[in-house]
């Protein structure tokens, strides 16, 4: 019993992807099923950034460039060599954690908003790159033809596999997620965070531990790119490389609180349900981008931790078991 | 020969505009430490303001020019107030994220408003024979008027009293403190400066090209990678910084496709960063 409560944090972590995920099963509905998908693409993206920024203490703009990145490399290995879709995505994956690996060794030396900065000049380089790339497209991208779904079962049972397999990669991060927070080398990287130079006296290996940690935050991004593309079935370098989404995925963080477990998971939730609710109604529906801006204002200026930040500061009970 | 002289001229050209709007972004950094996110957004209402005040109320283009640059100033000090003030001293994920919000407000108005279509001021002074190609003449003068900001804020900057106090707080803010400068004050001046600089040069690139509401954020990214390529915080660098760029777009379309431009801009960008991330001019830290 002692063990199960000492994971609380995981179980209610699990617990809520798992309701997520399973919602649209019970409902049935193709409509609920296409929302909880994006709903559980931001949870994981935001999960997995949040290792990078929330434990590490590094800010990345252009933490998009995995998702576009692992999303052109998965589509193009389906669309124009014939690979299934499981080995594809494990290439996405990947060819976003080779990326980070081989970039982050070198910017990873960067600190504050100069690393912030380096990161925007990735994503650009990256898509502006992939723009000029003519095996996969150039500027107008790849589609996919529709007989390749055939071998899943259809497009109906395509998109069914496709949840399915979203669901597993967002119980991954999320799994993951925990494990760095709990480990050694997750409280590495939080010493790196609180004060880099200290952490290193005291025998944190920052260089290694930060490329990892970036490495770990770029793979599954990768993966949900190459799921998501091939749900999509088109892929182009303005839907793969957004810098807004980057930037939305460090709202949700910041709105859950950055740093914890559980955290993103409700920041990502919460951040979907109000676009939601502002996109269908008739008042705000033109004013959604403002009113986006206004919120992450106020959570900047009043609330920085973010909502289990907050309460984890004022309750020294929750400090206990929600992490 | 003379194909490569036109780019050049082009390309010089464009870079003087280029120049002051990444000398708003790097005023603000030098100063206070914090990366405008919100300074695409601002460049595009500068366009806008030109637009509305020549064709709304036929103000003469270059005279609305001074009343964009009063209205960016004042702007840009609210804003300070507003969304920066508070978090002056936080963690550098903070003034990032208050200054993205700000441009995601301005930008959801703008959208609410504008719509995404694009605009395009109707105005036109014919060419002029310069050297030896053919300029429109309004990019000459808009070339000008950028030495002029950028030669007036050089001036200001140097030798007038709050122009001392900004670089005093630019050095040191604590000591500058001690001395009795008012730092609060100070700081929203420059955050206003930066934002005029922005204002001016969009309302100059809105005399020769169309623009939507979204279109200041092209030029936000020219604007990271002058001022990097400058020294963040140097803000002569960044006008020539913003040459060095005008010049690059204006020969590599001579040995490559355009599209190609982006990705050494950006190469170079990153490059810099991890080299010499005090600029090309910068000395060492």
């Amino acid at each position: 019993m002692k063990s199960l409560r000492q994971h609380t944090s995981l179980w209610l972590s699990l617990g809520a992807i798992i309701l997520i995920g399973a919602w649209p099963l019970v409902t049935g509905s193709a409509l609920s099923r296409e929302t909880m998908f994006t709903v559980l693409r931001s949870v994981a993206l935001a999960s997995s950034l949040n290792i990078l920024l929330g434990y590490t203490g590094y800010v990345s703009f252009g933490h998009v460039v995995f998702f576009g990145l692992g999303g052109y490399v998965g589509f193009y290995l389906i669309a124009a060599q014939g690979w299934n879709l499981w080995p594809a995505m494990l290439m996405g994956g990947l060819a976003a954690g080779l990326l980070a690996y081989l970039v982050g060794a070198a910017i990873l030396r960067l600190r504050g908003a100069y690393f912030a900065l380096a990161t925007i000049g990735i994503n650009e380089a990256v898509r502006a790159f992939i723009n000029n790339f003519e095996p996969f497209g150039g500027p107008t991208g790849m589609t996919l033809n529709f007989k390749l779904y055939k071998v899943y079962g259809g497009p109906g049972a395509a998109l069914q596999l496709s949840f399915y397999i979203m669901i597993g990669l967002t119980l991954l991060v999320v799994l993951l997620s925990y494990w760095v927070r709990v480990s050694k080398f997750g409280l590495g990287l939080l010493a790196i965070r609180e004060d880099e130079d200290a952490a290193e006296i005291m025998g944190v290996t920052a260089p290694s531990a930060k490329t990892w940690a970036f490495v770990l935050s770029a793979i599954i991004p990768g993966m949900i790119g190459t799921v998501f593309f091939f749900k999509n079935g088109t892929i182009e370098p303005g839907l793969a490389f957004p810098l807004h989404t980057s930037i939305e995925m460090i709202v949700m963080i910041m709105l859950g609180g950055q740093g914890t477990v559980f955290g993103p998971i409700l920041g990502a939730a919460g951040y979907e349900a109000l676009r939601d609710y502002l996109l269908v109604s008739p008042l705000f529906k033109n004013l959604q981008l403002a009113i986006s801006g206004i919120l992450l204002l106020l959570i900047v200026l009043f609330i920085p931790r973010g909502l289990v930040g907050w309460l984890r500061q004022r309750y020294a009970k929750v400090r206990r078991w929600l992490i | 020969m003379e194909a490569i002289l036109r780019s050049l001229i082009d390309g010089l050209l464009l870079g003087f505009v280029y120049g002051i709007a990444a000398m708003g972004l790097t005023l603000i950094w030098g100063v206070m430490n914090v990366i405008n996110l919100s300074h695409g957004s601002l460049i595009s209402l500068g366009m806008f303001s030109l637009y509305f005040l020549f064709t709304g109320l036929g103000v003469h283009p270059y005279v609305a020019i001074v009343i964009t640059a009063v209205l960016g100033l004042l702007l840009g000090m609210i804003i300070y107030a507003v969304a920066v003030h508070r978090i002056i001293n936080a963690p550098h994920l903070s003034t990032l994220l208050a200054t993205y919000s700000v441009n995601m407000i301005i930008l959801g108005i703008g959208t609410a408003i504008l719509t995404t279509s694009p605009y395009n001021v109707p105005f036109d002074l014919g060419s002029i024979k310069f050297a030896a190609s053919v300029v429109p003449t309004t990019r000459l003068i808009a070339a000008i008027v950028a030495m002029l900001v950028a030669g007036g804020l050089y001036l200001f900057l140097q030798y007038s009293r709050l122009g001392r106090y900004i670089r005093a707080v630019t050095d040191n803010r604590d000591a500058a403190e001690i001395v009795g400068i008012p730092s609060a004050q100070i700081l929203a001046l420059s955050f206003g400066l930066g934002t005029m600089l922005a204002a001016i040069s969009g309302a100059l690139i809105a005399t020769f090209f169309p623009f939507t509401i979204l279109a200041g954020g092209a030029y936000e990214l020219k604007s990271f990678v002058i001022g990097v390529l400058g020294g963040l915080g140097n803000p002569v660098g960044s006008l020539f910084g913003g040459l060095i760029l005008g010049v690059i777009e204006g020969l590599v379309p001579l040995a490559m496709p355009t599209t190609w431009t982006p990705v050494l801009e950006f190469v170079l960008f990153v490059l810099i960063l991890l080299v010499r991330p005090t600029g090309l001019f910068g000395g060492s830290e």
